[in-house]
């Protein structure tokens, strides 16, 4: 911002002439700390150190600032004081951007009236479940894969792979009737945690990113455990596991996130309202609830995730990086 | 394999089958770490897979066994008023998606590039609407869109134009659903195309500025090519992504106003759930499944010739 205003002994004039020519005519004003020219882009780094290209990087700075929050942060703003509004105030024209009193009955009344508790509860059972018995399913498959190397594991990897060619939504009816009535077993898992949790297991992208990270692991340190007779099982454990907790990190993440932001499958398994997942729950009743009490519902549901991205940001965005050069 | 049993002494003898026994043990063990995973698979991937094509040719009710009836299903579906919509609308959004959530990100991811400040915030704020439910965000824009008191009228309002009936009117639904879109799944591609943008060596640039390249032609001709895999990868990702649109509709506008939102996974949904013939549902199911599986199918064939 400094750069911008303060030009102090400067003819009107110069800013518009080429930069370049006049390092000579001003030597006795200290230097500007450059713009970080560390790593090379588009834009020339003489170019961006010219008082012409500090005005243009600066504005541009403030101008994508100021349009990020706006765009991005300021609905987060409106949606959280949005929520502490009386219906009254919130439909009053023109809007008051501050609330006239910050109350956080809204908040009460959604925590009760929409039974968060139960919703996120559930919602934390389903995340967690899918979680562990993804870790465990998934985890012990590509082991075996890579390091078993059992006959017509190539075979399984390519079914498992070929998953990932198929959008989820065009096969959400069949599932959905596996789910009703699991074939042999005659089961019926509709309202109950295994409906988000088997389906959440069968996840070819977590196979295959296990397997590929598994893959990089030398053979030799397998082979010292297993001369020193640890079972598959024990190497998995204390050999495997250890050395591969940054992709173990991804796929919780991805996981654990996916469970929570899913919409459609919880939609159609968990009708039931009592077992419903958060985002099915608020959906369901946001018809019949007044505007401010929803927004608080909005704002609750979200908090998790948003806490969890606050703590988890590098593993995911590992993970969003793995998921964009995967091959 | 021949060498080794040649030599048929006792040695030999002996090995063969601690050999063969090994070899049993070790495919049990593997087969035992991958059998949950197997379970899983066929139960909820494999064979909804095969169920989808057997469904399409049948007629169920699940109380008499189920009849195979050709392709009345698909004629039902073709006939229906709402399937010609359906098809042009989900190619709509998923054009107008394109042009929103494919070409913003990658300008945004250049600029961004470009800056040396305020890069974590940034790069923080654009993903944040992505780590929210997509419930959450669908919800919070229904009410913006409000005509009455939503913020977007209110905006609008303060700079005294007239306000839009977004969600209600014919000519502004579909595009209102690709604003929400747009708006909580951009960052992801922003941040791809930012790390893909990271990875392009700063020679490339000072050879294209020797040669007097401008800004402009130095993205046009270094920028672009350079992460031309990735834009490639990300449009058929993406295509396959929006062309399942279902949450916007779902939850915005039930497929209205006069069928202007209805896309082909919600009128999937509705053929299931809502006129109780799921049959025909997974008819539609089918030809969305054929028509993504042509994308998918050229992604895989990009992302393996490339990346690995």
């Amino acid at each position: 911002m400094s750069n911008v205003t303060v030009m102090p002994g400067r003819p009107a004039g110069t800013s518009s002439t080429p930069a370049g020519g006049d390092h000579r005519g001003r030597p006795r004003r200290r230097p500007r700390k450059p713009i970080n020219t560390q790593f090379r882009t588009a834009v020339s780094p003489h170019q961006l150190n010219t008082t012409r290209g500090r005005i243009v990087y600066w504005i541009v700075l403030v101008v994508v600032v100021v349009s990020f929050t706006a765009a991005f942060v300021f609905p987060l703003y409106w949606m959280i004081t949005g929520a502490m509004k009386s219906t009254e105030e919130l439909n009053s024209i023109p809007p008051t951007f501050l609330p006239e009193h910050f109350s956080f009955d809204g908040y009460l009344q959604a925590w009760d009236l929409l039974d968060l508790g139960t919703l996120l509860g559930n919602t934390a059972v389903y995340a967690g479940g899918a979680w562990l018995l993804t870790l465990a399913v998934d985890v012990s498959a590509a082991y075996a894969l890579s390091k078993l190397r059992p006959a017509f594991g190539k075979v399984v990897l390519a079914l498992m792979l070929s998953t990932l060619m198929i959008p989820p939504m065009v096969i959400m009816l069949p599932a959905y009737l596996t789910v009703k009535d699991v074939p042999f077993f005659h089961w019926n898992l509709l309202n109950t945690p295994w409906a988000i949790w088997l389906p959440a297991a069968a996840n070819g992208f977590n196979v295959f990113l296990l397997k590929r990270f598994f893959d990089s692991i030398p053979r030799e340190l397998l082979e010292a455990a297993e001369i020193d007779g640890a079972s598959p099982l024990r190497i998995l454990w204390s050999v495997v596991m250890p050395i591969s907790r940054p992709i173990l990190g991804v796929v919780s993440i991805l996981t654990v996130v996916n469970v929570w932001r899913d919409f459609v499958w919880p939609l159609l398994v968990l009708p039931d309202s009592e077992k419903m997942s958060v985002s099915i729950g608020i959906a369901s009743l946001s018809s019949q609830m007044p505007q401010n009490v929803l927004v608080a519902s909005l704002v609750i549901a979200s908090i998790p995730t948003i806490v969890v991205f606050f703590l988890f940001q590098r593993h995911i965005m590992a993970g969003l990086t793995a998921g964009s050069l995967k091959g | 394999m021949t060498t080794a049993s040649i030599p048929v002494t006792s040695g030999g003898r002996r090995r063969e089958p601690t050999r063969l026994r090994r070899l049993v043990q070790r495919n049990v063990t593997a087969y035992g770490f991958l059998c949950g995973a197997l379970i899983c698979f066929a139960f909820f991937s494999w064979y909804p897979m095969i169920r989808e094509v057997i469904l399409s040719f049948q007629k169920t009710n699940f109380v008499d066994p189920p009849k195979w009836v050709g392709l009345a299903n698909f004629r039902t579906v073709v006939n229906d008023p709402a399937f010609g919509p359906a098809w042009v609308n989900t190619a709509l959004f998923t054009v107008l998606a394109l042009l929103c959530g494919y070409g913003v990100p990658f300008v945004t991811a250049i600029v961004l590039n470009e800056l040396r400040h305020a890069r974590a915030y940034l790069r923080f704020v654009v993903y944040l609407p992505v780590m929210l439910p997509p419930a959450v965000s669908v919800l919070l824009f229904q009410w913006f869109y409000n005509p009455d008191y939503g913020l977007f009228n209110q905006i609008l309002g303060f700079v005294h134009l007239p306000g839009l009936q977004w969600l209600n009117s014919t000519s502004t639904a579909l595009i209102s659903l690709v604003i929400v879109s747009t708006w909580m799944n951009m960052g992801s591609g922003t941040l791809i195309y930012l790390a893909a943008l990271q990875t392009i060596p700063s020679e490339l640039y000072e050879a294209a500025e020797l040669d007097g390249a401008g800004l402009f032609k130095r993205i046009r001709h270094v920028t672009i090519p350079q992460t031309r895999l990735i834009l490639l990868v990300m449009l058929l990702l993406q295509i396959v992504a929006t062309m399942q649109v279902f949450i916007e509709p779902y939850l915005l506008t039930g497929g209205g106003p006069e069928n202007a939102t209805v896309s082909v996974v919600y009128l999937m949904y509705q053929y299931a759930f809502n006129f109780g013939n799921l049959n025909a549902g997974n008819a539609l199911g089918l030809m969305l499944m054929i028509v993504l599986m042509v994308f998918s199918a050229i992604y895989l064939r990009v992302s393996r010739d490339n990346t690995v």
